[in-house]
C-alpha cells in the first residue's frame, strides 16, 4: 500500500485557506434561502390565491431536478436568455442556484413547522387582544422556529457539502483546490481524503453548535 | 351588559346557531348548559369573534356590532370587551407563567413593563400561583395551568369573561381548585358566561341558567327554575341524564324519533 500521510498533512494548510470561500457560499446561500423559504411558507400556509400555485411550481421544480443541472442552467443558461446577466460571476451564480434549491426544501420545512403550532395558541393570543400579526410574531413564530431548527440545520449541512459542486463552474473553493493538488502530484487519495476530512470537521463542528442551540431553545418546553 | 339578538352561524351548510337572543346584566353570572354539539362553544367564540357570525347584533359594554356589516376596528374593540378561558388552557408555551399575562398587556394594551408585571403578580397571587411565576406552562399541573389561564383572562380587565368548559379536561383532583377560583371571581361582581357540564357547580354559582339544544336557547331561568322545575321536555330529558345515577355524567344519546320503514 502506498499512502503518504506526511503529504496529506503537508497540504492541509493549503486547503484550510479555502474554508472561508466554502463557508461564504454556504452561509450566504442559506440566508437567502431562509428569506425565500420563509416567504414561500407563508404563502403556502395562507393559501394566497395564484401565489400558492406559483410557489408550488417553484418548489416542485427545484426539488425535482438535480442541483448540478440547476447550477449549470443558471451559470451558462441565464446569460443566453438575458444578455445583461453576462457578467454574472461564477460565485454569484453558485449562490443563486444553491439558495433557490435550498429555499424549495425550506419552504416545506417552515410550512410544517408553522402548521404544527396548535391553533389554540393563535386563538388565545387574539382573544387576549393581540392583533393577528402580534400573535404570529410573538407566539406562533418562536414556537415554529423551535420546530424547524433540526430539519433546517440538516439543510445547512447539505449546503456545506453541496457547495463543492461550485467547482464545476470554475469557482476555486475547497474541492477545486484539492483537485488541483491531486492532479499536480498524482497523490489523489491523500488530497481527496484531506478535502473530505475538512468537510467532515466543518459539519461536526456545526452539529455541535446546533445541539447546543437546540438544548437552549428547548428548555422552556421540558417539564 | 351583553345583548345578543338574532345571532346566526352556519358551518358550510349546517346551521349551528339559529337565531340566538339573550342578555347578561352587568355583574351577572350566566351558565350555559346543553348537550354536546348544541352550539355552546360556537356561541362563546362568536362573542369573542374567534368565529365570524353570519347575522345578528352583538352589544357588549359600550361596543355595538351589527355582525353583517361590522368593520375591522369595531371587531377589534368588540373583541377587547371579552376574554376567553379555554377548555385546553391554551397557555402560550413559549412564555413563562408571568409572561403569559404580561405579554398581551405590553404588546397590545400599551402598558409599561413594570405596570404589567404588577398586574400579573397581583392576579397570580389571587389565583394562588405566584410561586410559579418564573416557570413555563409545561411544568404546571392542569389545574395550575387553568388558574393561570383565568388570571390571563382577567388581566386586561375585560367587560366580561367567557369560560368554555374550564374544567372538563382536568383530572378530577384539580377540578375543585379551579371551580373555587371561578366562584371567587363571580363574587367580585364580574360579568361572566360559563359553559359547563358541572351541574352542581352551575346550580351554586349561576344567577341565571340557559339551556341550549340544537342551536336554540330552549329555556332560561334561575337555577331553581331550570334544575328543579324545568318547563321544557328537552330540558327535563337532558337533566335526567345527569341525575339518574347519583349525579354521574352519562353520554348524551340521541333517541330515534321516528323510524320509517
Ligand atoms: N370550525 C367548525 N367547522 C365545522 N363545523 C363546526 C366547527 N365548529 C363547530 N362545528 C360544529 O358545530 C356544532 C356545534 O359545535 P360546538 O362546539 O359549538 O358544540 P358544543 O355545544 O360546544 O359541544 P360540546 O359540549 O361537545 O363542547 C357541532 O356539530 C360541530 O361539529
Ligand atoms: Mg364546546
Amino acid at each position: 500500500m502506498n499512502f503518504d500521510i506526511g503529504y496529506m498533512i503537508e497540504i492541509l494548510p493549503q486547503l484550510l485557506v479555502y474554508i472561508p470561500i466554502t463557508l461564504y457560499l454556504a452561509i450566504v446561500s442559506m440566508i437567502i434561502a431562509v428569506v425565500i423559504g420563509g416567504v414561500l411558507s407563508l404563502i403556502l400556509v395562507n393559501r394566497t390565491p395564484v401565489a400558492v400555485q406559483l410557489s408550488k411550481l417553484y418548489i416542485s421544480f427545484f426539488r425535482g431536478t438535480p442541483v448540478l443541472v440547476q447550477l449549470l442552467m443558471i451559470y451558462f443558461g441565464l446569460p443566453q436568455l438575458f444578455p445583461w446577466l453576462n457578467s454574472i460571476s461564477a460565485v454569484n451564480a453558485a449562490i443563486i442556484a444553491f439558495s433557490f434549491n435550498t429555499s424549495a426544501y425550506l419552504a416545506e420545512i417552515f410550512r410544517a413547522a408553522l402548521t404544527s403550532v396548535d391553533k389554540g395558541q393563535t386563538e388565545a393570543a387574539i382573544s387576549t387582544g393581540l392583533t393577528y400579526h402580534q400573535a404570529v410574531w410573538g407566539i406562533v413564530l418562536p414556537q415554529a422556529v423551535r420546530n424547524a431548527v433540526p430539519a433546517t440545520g440538516n439543510m445547512f449541512i447539505g449546503l456545506i457539502k453541496n457547495s463543492s459542486l461550485a467547482f464545476t463552474i470554475g469557482v476555486t473553493e475547497l474541492l477545486a483546490q484539492g483537485k488541483l493538488l491531486a492532479t499536480a502530484t498524482l497523490q489523489f487519495f491523500e488530497a481527496y481524503l484531506a478535502v473530505g476530512i475538512i468537510y467532515w470537521g466543518m459539519t461536526i463542528l456545526y452539529s455541535w453548535m446546533q445541539k447546543w442551540y437546540e438544548a437552549k431553545i428547548n428548555k422552556p418546553y421540558e417539564a | 351588559m351583553i345583548k345578543v339578538s338574532g345571532l346566526k352561524k352556519a358551518f358550510k351548510n349546517t346551521e349551528v346557531l339559529k337565531d340566538i337572543n339573550f342578555e347578561v346584566k352587568d355583574g351577572e353570572t350566566v351558565v350555559i348548559i346543553g348537550p354536546s354539539g348544541s352550539g355552546k362553544s360556537t356561541l362563546l367564540r362568536c362573542l369573542n369573534y374567534l368565529e365570524k357570525p353570519d347575522a345578528g347584533l352583538i352589544d357588549i359594554g359600550d361596543v355595538s356590532a351589527n355582525t353583517e356589516r361590522v368593520k375591522k376596528p369595531t371587531i377589534n374593540k368588540l373583541r377587547m370587551q371579552t376574554s376567553m378561558v379555554f377548555q385546553h388552557y391554551n397557555l402560550f408555551k413559549n412564555k413563562t407563567v408571568l409572561g403569559n399575562i404580561t405579554y398581551p398587556l405590553t404588546a397590545s394594551k400599551k402598558f409599561k413593563k413594570e405596570e404589567a408585571v404588577e398586574i400579573g403578580e397581583k392576579l397570580l397571587g389571587q389565583v394562588g400561583i405566584l410561586d410559579k411565576s418564573k416557570q413555563y406552562p409545561v411544568a404546571l399541573s392542569g389545574g395550575q395551568q387553568q388558574r393561570v389561564g383565568i388570571a390571563r383572562a382577567l388581566a386586561a380587565d375585560p367587560h366580561a369573561i367567557l369560560f368554555d368548559e374550564p374544567t372538563s379536561s382536568l383530572d378530577p383532583e384539580w377540578v375543585g381548585e379551579v371551580l373555587k377560583v371561578i366562584s371567587d371571581i363571580s363574587k367580585k361582581e364580574k360579568t361572566m358566561i360559563i359553559v359547563t357540564h358541572e351541574m352542581d357547580f352551575a346550580k351554586e354559582i349561576a344567577d341565571r341558567v340557559i339551556f341550549m339544544a340544537d342551536g336554540h336557547i330552549v329555556e332560561e331561568g334561575t337555577p331553581e327554575e331550570i334544575f328543579d322545575n324545568p318547563e321544557n321536555e328537552r330540558t327535563r330529558k337532558f337533566l335526567r341524564k345527569y341525575t339518574n345515577h347519583s349525579g354521574s355524567i352519562e353520554e348524551e344519546t340521541i333517541e330515534p324519533e321516528l323510524v320509517t320503514v
